[in-house]
């Protein structure tokens, strides 16, 4: 619509100046006027015709050579169209002033329609560029999205049924513990659900609710299970993507118990190291049967692709392994 | 009195099945255990009638250690969720308890069992025989003397054919196990061990030359020094995972 009316506003600009031009080398106003309403609006005609026939095209050479004959024929056609209408108008003389006006003519026409013509091109080439660059964001934005949330939703079956299976044989001989573990595993499943993961929450709340999820599994693994959860005074303002510990330390905790027999303890420590928050998780592990590259097992590698979805970065969890203990380490820009 | 032996990782989880079994007066606890080393042990030691056996546990699961005892008891298998044995337990139909599981679910388990002690038993060794279980792909869990050793897969040199067992070839010598060439061939990663022989199985990481012995005869020719037999086809076949 508004480009319409600017279209219209340029036609009448030249109509005012043809009518000038006319006045000035002796015309009279009714004359000058019809000559040039009726040119102009001609050439407006052409320039419409010639506009929306090439929204559909792509720029391309082929295309630019028809195009290009296409308003010749375009122009030729007009200033015919124009003599026979003025004619009609003011008869034999007036004819005779445009038949020797005609090159003037024909050539003004001609340009007028080539720069409608490259306009419309500009125009179609950068709406396209513009549709294909905004679904192209689109469509990552959406990649990412679903993917980060599938991540998320790495809540183990098996570690939800066993825990359901403690509760149900807690709940026949000692009641009071079967509900004191359903409101931590209660407490845990909502803190699971309700968290957005974009969100970024403090070292404090994510420790509290791995907290939940250690004193679960200490309830199903009894004394075989210890925990340590360290951090140092100046890391806990710092913030991480929730839910990013989680399945870290679930990892650890699963190649802990089922690589060795016998209690395993299980270390959390988090630092501030220059501009990072640096977190150590580290589990014991048997060298002679762990199978080599298992860091890079589901466990681990969500966590790797969720950090690189987030920081673009790849460089920021890393494991190591000493005597019998398994280390993994993550750091956490402090952006903001 | 019929003799039984709860082999679970988890207390608690060992614990309700102590407490259903205390509706069956005619049932004898014999112990517990906390991993597959305990349960071998105990079952070699007391041959229970019947074992209530955890899959996932510490160091090997519940497969691995029925495949050490020499004759398998009868087992009602507990699981809290495993799809592949799941999927296993059905195509033999062998019965198993999902937990959390209820005392009526518990009590249909004993009944079938009583009802028909010799066939679940046969079920059981059927399923042992002709399934593979995804840890395989891992570790292969032997016998030698009373000790369990577990072999990390990429460890073994090669896989020998030995009667009704196979060899299993590795750095601290070889390991006999009740198991087909065809079992391993099918559990192991076709593009780490090569079925170069009818009575060889390779790993292709061993391997340092291919020798000629006569017209179409080839020897494969190991990092350890060791030397097998390659048949015409199972030359092929290792050229065709060399990509040579």
């Amino acid at each position: 619509m508004k480009a319409l009316f600017i279209y219209t506003v340029w036609w009448c600009l030249w109509i005012v100046l043809q009518f000038v031009l006319l006045t000035q080398i002796g015309f009279d106003t009714n004359k000058a006027l019809t000559d040039a309403i009726v040119t102009q609006f001609i050439f407006a005609l052409a320039g419409y015709t010639i506009n929306t026939s090439m929204r559909s095209y792509q720029p391309g050479l082929r295309n630019s050579l028809y195009v290009l004959s296409w308003s010749l024929a375009l122009a030729v056609l007009c200033v015919f169209v124009q003599r026979w209408i003025l004619f009609e108008f003011f008869g034999q003389s007036h004819a005779d002033f445009v038949s020797s006006s005609m090159i003037i003519r024909g050539t003004f026409g001609w340009l007028m329609i080539i720069i409608v013509a490259i306009l419309t091109w500009f125009w179609v080439y950068v709406s396209d560029r513009k549709e294909s660059e905004k679904r192209k964001d689109d469509a990552t934005k959406l990649a990412r999205d679903a993917e980060l949330s599938n991540l998320r939703q790495q809540l183990q079956p098996h570690f939800l049924f066993n825990s359901l299976n403690s509760i149900s044989a807690l709940a026949g001989s000692r009641p009071d513990e079967a509900r004191k573990m359903i409101q931590q595993l209660s407490d845990f499943l909502r803190g699971t659900i309700k968290k957005d993961e974009n969100s970024l929450l403090t070292l404090d709340e994510e420790l509290a609710h791995l907290q939940l999820y250690l004193d679960i599994e200490k309830v199903r693994f009894g004394h075989r299970l210890n925990t340590v959860i360290e951090k140092s005074a100046d890391s806990i303002p710092l913030k991480l993507p929730s839910l990013l510990l989680q399945p870290i330390v679930e990892n650890a905790i699963k190649f802990g118990l089922y690589d060795t027999v016998g209690e395993i303890t299980i270390t959390v420590s988090a630092r501030k190291e220059g501009n990072d928050l640096l977190v150590l998780v580290k589990n014991p592990y048997d060298p002679a049967t762990s199978v080599p590259k298992r860091g890079t097992g589901f466990g681990l590698s969500s966590v790797q692709r969720r950090l690189y979805l987030l920081y673009f970065r790849n460089d920021l969890l890393g494991t190591s392994q000493e005597e019998n203990i398994f280390t993994t380490t993550i750091k956490i820009p402090q952006t903001a | 009195m019929i003799n039984v032996l709860l082999i679970d990782d988890e207390p608690l989880a060992r614990s309700i099945v102590r407490e259903y079994l205390l509706a069956y007066p005619d049932f004898n606890i014999l112990g517990e255990c906390n991993d597959g080393f305990e349960g071998v042990k105990a079952i070699t030691q007391h041959k229970p009638d019947l074992i209530f056996l955890d899959i996932q546990m510490p160091k090997i699961n519940g497969f691995e250690m029925l495949e050490l005892v020499d004759e398998p008891p009868a087992v009602i298998f507990t699981t809290a969720f495993d799809e592949y044995a799941m999927q296993a337990f059905e195509r033999h139909a062998v019965d198993y308890l999902l937990k959390p599981f209820n005392k009526d679910r518990f009590n249909k388990a004993i009944s079938k069992w009583k009802y028909n002690r010799a066939a679940l038993q046969s079920n059981t060794i059927e399923l042992l025989e002709s399934t593979s279980q995804p840890d395989e792909r891992f570790r292969i869990v032997v016998k030698k003397g009373i000790n369990i050793v577990i072999v990390p897969i990429h460890t073994v040199y090669y896989i020998e054919a030995y009667d009704d067992y196979v060899k299993i070839h590795t750095k601290d010598g070889f390991y006999l196990k009740k198991k087909t060439m065809a079992h391993y061939e099918k559990a192991l990663d076709s593009s780490q061990f090569v079925r170069v022989h009818r009575s060889y199985l390779l790993n292709i990481q061993e391997l340092t030359r291919i020798e000629p012995v006569e017209k179409d005869t080839h020897i494969a020719l190991l990092k350890s020094g060791d030397k097998v037999p390659l048949s015409q086809s199972g030359y092929g076949k290792l050229k065709e995972v060399l990509g040579i």
